[in-house]
């Protein structure tokens, strides 16, 4: 079987709480090793194109297709909400998303290592010895070695981020989801995060990164997407379209951001 | 004064024997009782609008009412009901209402329930959702999401609470003295105090004894924080 040509593809996105549109048709497609920055101001709906993507929202209408299987949706009865056919199907494509959160969401009853392990050896159903050893490699990765044991709490919030990406890293996935993983750091911590997401980028691996980055977004993605207002105002390889926006929308925005 | 009498052999069994009433009763209560507070917990937390009103009634009848009550309507109440007392001769379960211990067992495993039940309750809801959130998109189902977050974490952070709980379940027993052919620590108090007519010294054990099994369980359960409850403790470098 030939490896699909996409890692993921997210087809006319669709998302409105009650009578408010979200997300008016967004489409999104990501080959293998793209790195995909999403911007906008906030309201313009690109963290919550993010959280349709695992369906931690519902969208309304829509395709999710992960390494070429597509998500099964069937209308649901709140609010015109799509619902998996199939939760097990979801569950399944959900540990091929791994998501990094803007407030990490690690689990504070768990030790570093015990967060790390946790989806591989109860859902994936690896191993311990084994879990335990990807979850040291990964810990090395972004540069977290010796802090297995203690807990989130104990630890700075680039700590915590870290190992956030490092329990993401653990479940091995297709793509990893990052919702705006830096904008709840104090500003000294945010470069240690960057700097482990530039290195994942130069790894190939697959991400989809809502962010306000603008460094990030300009040096290290293959693609960018300007949302606003539920729509993709423009879009294209981060250095030209972030030095000739086409759109009034977008340089509007760049103004505001880039100082 | 009269300590010689409390002393005495025959005194000191009668307060060992109390004593062992008292704690079985204890335990047993506090099994039962954290059983049926899981279940209530699941129940007043689920997405069941009836489910939570049931259970939400009984807590709030339960929690609203004085144990004491609630003793004498289990033994003396239910023993009027003639459809029970024509079962309770030869027809399991209901020959266990005639055993006096049974009576006051149930009647406290019920309250302790009901508190332990709004309890974990609580707790569960307090569960931050971004840890759920965190849980689901990891492909938990939502049964993986409740026994490896959510219970986990609300259950430790009951612990302080339901310690609190278990001691006033400890000094609730006492009221197990007043149904009577049960002797726990009051009672042989009680018994020590008419035949010899020495209230002080009799309470006064009684009152110690409490206080001894009331030590060790703070401890125990002090000993049971400092483990599961270390991730919210300051860090100590």
């Amino acid at each position: 079987m030939n490896a699909p040509a996409y890692k993921l593809q997210v087809e006319n996105l669709h998302k409105r709480y009650g009578q408010h549109e979200v997300l008016k048709g967004v489409s999104l497609a990501a080959r293998a090793g793209d790195v995909i920055s999403i911007i906008g101001s906030s309201g313009s709906g690109k963290s919550t194109f993010l959280r349709c993507i695992n369906l931690l929202e519902k969208p309304q209408q829509g395709r999710i297709i992960v390494a070429g299987e597509e998500l099964l949706l069937k209308p649901g009865k709140h609010n015109g909400e799509l619902e998996p056919v199939n939760p097990a199907q979801l569950q399944r494509l959900r540990t091929r998303l791994a998501m990094v959160f803007q407030n990490f969401n690690l689990w504070a009853h768990m030790t570093v290592l015990e967060n790390i392990i946790e989806a591989p050896v109860h859902v994936l159903k690896v191993p311990k010895e084994q879990a335990v050893a990807t979850a040291r490699k990964y810990l090395e990765i972004v540069g977290l070695k010796g802090v297995e044991d203690r807990y989130p709490a104990h630890m700075s919030g680039g700590q915590q981020q870290r190992v956030a990406i490092a329990r993401a890293l653990a479940v091995e996935p297709e793509v990893m989801l990052f919702d705006e993983p830096t904008s709840a750091l104090d500003p000294e911590l945010v470069n240690e995060v960057l700097r482990v997401m530039k290195l994942l980028a130069t790894e190939h691996r697959t991400m989809v990164v809502v962010t306000h980055e603008m460094g990030f977004a300009r040096e290290v993605s293959s693609h960018l997407i300007f949302l606003h207002q539920g729509l993709i105002e423009e879009q294209g390889h981060p250095r030209e379209i972030l030095a000739k926006p086409k759109s009034e929308r977008l340089t509007q925005f760049l103004s505001g951001n880039l100082k | 004064m009269n300590w010689e009498v409390i002393f005495a052999p025959e005194t000191l069994q009668l307060y060992g024997e109390g004593l062992l009433v008292t704690l079985q009763l204890l335990l047993e209560l506090l099994a039962i009782g954290a059983v049926l507070a899981l279940l209530m917990a699941l129940a007043l937390t689920s997405r069941q609008a009836w489910l939570r009103r049931l259970v939400g009634a009984y807590t709030f009848c339960i929690r609203g009412t004085p144990l004491l009550i609630q003793v004498y309507l289990i033994y003396y109440g239910l023993a009027q009901v003639e459809w029970i007392q024509q079962r309770w001769d030869d027809i399991w379960p209901w020959t266990y209402f005639k055993e006096p211990f049974f009576c006051a067992l149930l009647a406290f495993a019920l309250n302790n329930a009901g508190y332990s039940a709004e309890m974990l309750a609580g707790s569960i809801r307090e569960t931050p959702a971004g840890e759920i959130e965190a849980a689901q998109a990891m492909g938990m189902s939502r049964w993986a999401v409740l026994r490896r977050i959510v219970l986990p974490s609300a259950l430790r952070r009951t612990l302080p609470a339901y310690s609190n709980e278990v001691v006033m379940m400890l000094h609730s027993t006492s009221l197990a003295s007043t149904v009577p052919a049960l002797v726990d620590v009051t009672a042989a108090a009680g018994r020590i105090y008419s035949d010899y007519y020495l209230p002080f010294e009799a309470y006064l054990a009684a009152a110690v004894i409490y206080l001894c099994i009331s030590f060790a369980l703070v401890g125990l359960f002090k000993l049971a924080e400092g483990r599961y409850l270390a991730y919210l403790a300051p860090r100590r470098h």
